[in-house]
């Protein structure tokens, strides 16, 4: 059997006495992209950041490749894995270009193979070479996320975790930055998790849905297979939301015409 | 006027220098220990509210007290280091001074630093970490830069209240700008107050307009800025400090003197005569009369002139009156026996409290003895320096005369004879050799009880100095010549409004 990319083992989490994750147990194969859906305080962000340790479990193992990552130093793993939010969070005190290079630098690249790579993902992620002398309040909030995204790409990491990447951007934006990261995802083989409350962004872009409840997990599988598989009536009409709105948008856009 | 105040720019290099010095270091301490607490304080909660309130607290004390405080207490460690290590420290001059000013300088720094890094974003923080920072790293590169503008505006506050406060380390013995204000103040040379207050805002304003540049630059992200900005100020740093390499040389010879005019005139004559037998000499001015003594005794002086009345009950702790010719031979081979301090000998006149009148008054009341002044105390306002009331001369007095004042004021000596002749005090406790005496046609009460102590002038020397032949011949002449005619003509001459002089020209005319 192939290596998963990451295994959850019965990861449990509380805070204050209030349980946000209860004994979930999940595994991702290498290059699949699985989207985290849940009502806010389902605990799909805790469980995401259990695997970059940005979250450290009170009980249950996480495993990256094979190997527990409560056995080296979490700046360690977190450079291997690719983080992107929906705060960006860019430094705004460096360069688009320092911003990009800040964890290949960590990792100690040489000079000449930080700005080749700057440039080659600028390119990447469809913004013009310009931009990287620029800081970050030039940028408009697209391309904040564009610079986010390549961030975290920057250091050639395999697994990406994306918490509501393009939650806070407009429509347009958000469905070319969906549409553009999904490329990338096939293009560089990566294994993605993503924290979205959308099920329509979890249905057009992931291959796999996840849906959390309460701290547990509630569905899991493709989004075309889900919706038979599950009997859970609160997952049914998060399931169904998007398909009742397509329909609905293309009747009024008929009736229009 | 003008003569003043180019003598005021003729000291600026030497007092510029030692503030700048002070002042510096002060800050650059400050911030080498607030930092690094303001790191913590920001980490830690628990931690944030001790560290703070423990800064505020220094703060609300006066800053002149919290640098007397230093004085008893690095004193109390060098004898500790003395009797451990065989080796004490100075604990006058730049130490104290430093150590106060550093604690002083911290608040701004503690309060801006603590809030400037909680202040950061907690997304950029947690993208910090999102990329694989250690937590160094993350402070370094992405907390303490984004923090910096606010820092630098703590930094520009503690730089001023530090360059205001260190002009305070005058009366422990450092000197400094505040030597303009300290001793103007003292011989009412109002040039000297003016140009220490000018000198001392001049130098504040100027650093923390560097420190702007550098806080501007931080904020903008320019880095040019920043840069020039901590230039300009290495560079001017630097070249105020030059003259102290210049005053490099050792001075072989420190001589103390207390706040007040004739302290400083006869530590003038002392000096010029030291100075003309070739040694090099140093002045360590406005000390504290508890200070001075003690300073003595530690060596940190090698002479001053005291007074034998003053010695008599604040350090032999004595409270009979034998009579002067007594009290001097006690002195001279009690001080010997205790500390090892050289009474050289008498100038030849007596300081001595006595309690003045202004002869009208006087008159009117019918007041000629501190008998009479008894009877009439209830009536009646005393005003005295600002030490008198707690002083055992005092008590002494009082106990003997059993005095019930209406009110009790204290002032600066110079004030204090304002508030006689402007009547808001009826009768103040003088010295004998004040030239206001005789110029303020002032009437001093006698004393049938012999309740205050005789006042010899005396010239003390250290006991590392006293088999130092060179200092001893030096001064031998002075013994015995210096009437009290002439020390209150000298006197005068300083204090007076018009035509004043400084103490070192009025010492001129009292060598022999």
């Amino acid at each position: 059997m192939i290596q998963p990319a990451i295994e959850l083992i019965g990861i449990e989490k509380r805070y204050a006495g209030h349980e946000a994750l209860a004994r979930v147990s999940l595994e991702i194969p290498a290059g699949q992209f699985v989207a985290l859906v849940g009502a806010s305080g389902s605990g799909k962000t805790t469980l995401l950041k259990t695997i970059n340790r940005l979250i450290v479990p009170d009980a249950g193992e996480v495993r990256v490749a094979g190997a527990d990552t409560g056995g080296v130093p979490a700046h360690q793993l977190r450079r291997r894995i690719g983080y992107v939010f929906q705060e960006i969070g860019l430094f705004p005190h460096l360069s688009i270009a320092e911003n990009i290079a800040i964890t290949p630098k960590l990792l100690g690249w040489e000079r000449t193979r930080m700005t080749g790579r700057v440039d080659d993902l600028l390119d990447l992620v469809a913004l013009p070479r310009e931009v990287a002398t620029r800081a970050p309040s030039e940028l408009s909030g697209g391309q904040r996320q564009r610079v986010g995204v390549a961030r975290a790409l920057a250091a050639e990491p395999k697994i990406m975790l994306m918490d509501e990447p393009f939650g806070a951007l407009d429509p347009l934006t958000r469905d070319a930055l969906g549409t553009d990261y999904r490329a990338l995802h096939e293009k560089l083989g990566l294994t993605t998790v993503m924290v979205t409350h959308d099920m329509t962004e979890a249905v057009l872009l992931a291959d796999r849905i996840v849906v959390l409840e309460s701290g547990s997990i509630v569905a899991d599988g493709q989004p075309g297979e889900l919706l038979a598989s599950t009997d859970n009536p609160e997952v049914r009409a998060l399931l169904e939301a998007p398909r009742r709105q397509a329909e609905r948008l293309r009747q009024r856009l008929e009736a229009a015409q | 006027m003008s003569g003043r105040v180019a003598q005021a720019w003729g000291l600026l290099p030497e007092y510029l220098a030692w503030h700048v010095l002070l002042s510096a270091s002060a800050l650059v301490l400050g911030l080498l220990i607030s930092l690094p607490l303001a790191v913590a304080a920001s980490r830690s909660a628990r931690l944030r509210w001790p560290v703070l309130a423990f800064a505020g607290l220094i703060q609300t004390i006066p800053s002149l007290a919290l640098l007397a405080l230093f004085y008893p207490l690095l004193l109390a460690l060098s004898a500790l280091s003395q009797t451990v290590f065989g080796q004490g420290f100075s604990a006058l001059g730049f130490l104290p001074s430093l150590l106060a000013l550093t604690l002083y300088s911290m608040l701004p720094i503690l309060r801006t630093g603590t809030a400037g890094i909680l202040g950061v974003d907690p997304a950029v923080r947690e993208a910090a970490d999102g990329v694989g920072m250690t937590p160094r790293q993350r402070l370094f590169q992405v907390e303490l830069p984004l923090a910096m503008p606010v820092i630098m505006a703590g930094v520009r506050t503690a730089a001023v209240w530090t360059i205001g406060a260190a002009t305070l380390s005058t009366p422990v013995g450092q000197t400094s700008l505040g030597n303009y204000i300290f001793a103007g103040l003292q011989t009412e040379n109002w040039v000297f107050v003016l140009f220490g207050c000018a000198a001392s805002a001049a130098l504040a304003m100027t650093v923390d307009q560097l420190l702007g540049l550098i806080e501007t630059g931080a904020a903008r992200r320019k880095r040019g800025l920043m840069i020039a900005g901590a230039a300009l100020l290495v560079v001017g740093v630097l070249a105020t400090l030059t003259p102290l390499a210049a005053l490099g040389k050792p001075s072989s010879y420190v001589v103390g003197a207390k706040n007040f005019s004739e302290q400083y005139i006869l530590a003038e004559v002392m000096a010029e005569r030291l100075e003309r037998s070739g040694a090099h000499v140093s002045r360590k001015e406005d000390l504290g009369s508890a200070v001075a003594y003690r300073a003595l005794a530690a060596g940190e002086l090698d002479v001053y002139v005291d007074y034998s009345g003053t010695l008599w009950t604040n350090v032999l702790k004595r409270e009979d009156n034998p009579g002067r010719a007594q009290v001097l031979a006690e002195l001279t081979t009690e001080l010997k026996k205790r500390d090892g301090v050289v009474v050289l000998g008498s100038l030849g006149f007596e300081n001595a409290y006595a309690f003045a009148m202004r002869a009208d008054r006087a008159k009117a009341l019918g007041i000629v003895s501190l008998t009479d002044l008894a009877r009439q105390a209830p009536r009646l306002t005393l005003g005295s320096d600002l030490e008198f009331l707690s002083r055992p001369e005092w008590k002494a007095v009082d106990a003997a005369y059993d005095f019930n004042f209406k009110k009790e004021r204290s002032f600066q000596p110079t004030f204090m004879y304002r508030a006689l002749s402007g009547g808001e005090a009826d009768v103040i406790s003088a010295f004998s050799s004040d030239g206001r005496i005789s110029a303020d046609k002032l009437v001093v009460l006698t004393d049938p009880k012999g309740a205050l102590p005789p006042y010899d002038a005396v010239i003390l020397i250290s006991p590392k100095r006293a088999g130092d032949e060179r200092l001893l011949a030096a001064l031998r002449p002075l013994i015995g010549s210096i009437s009290v005619e002439a020390m209150r003509s000298a006197n005068y001459a300083v204090d007076r409004d018009q035509g004043k002089v400084s103490p070192a020209e009025a010492a001129r005319a009292l060598h022999p």
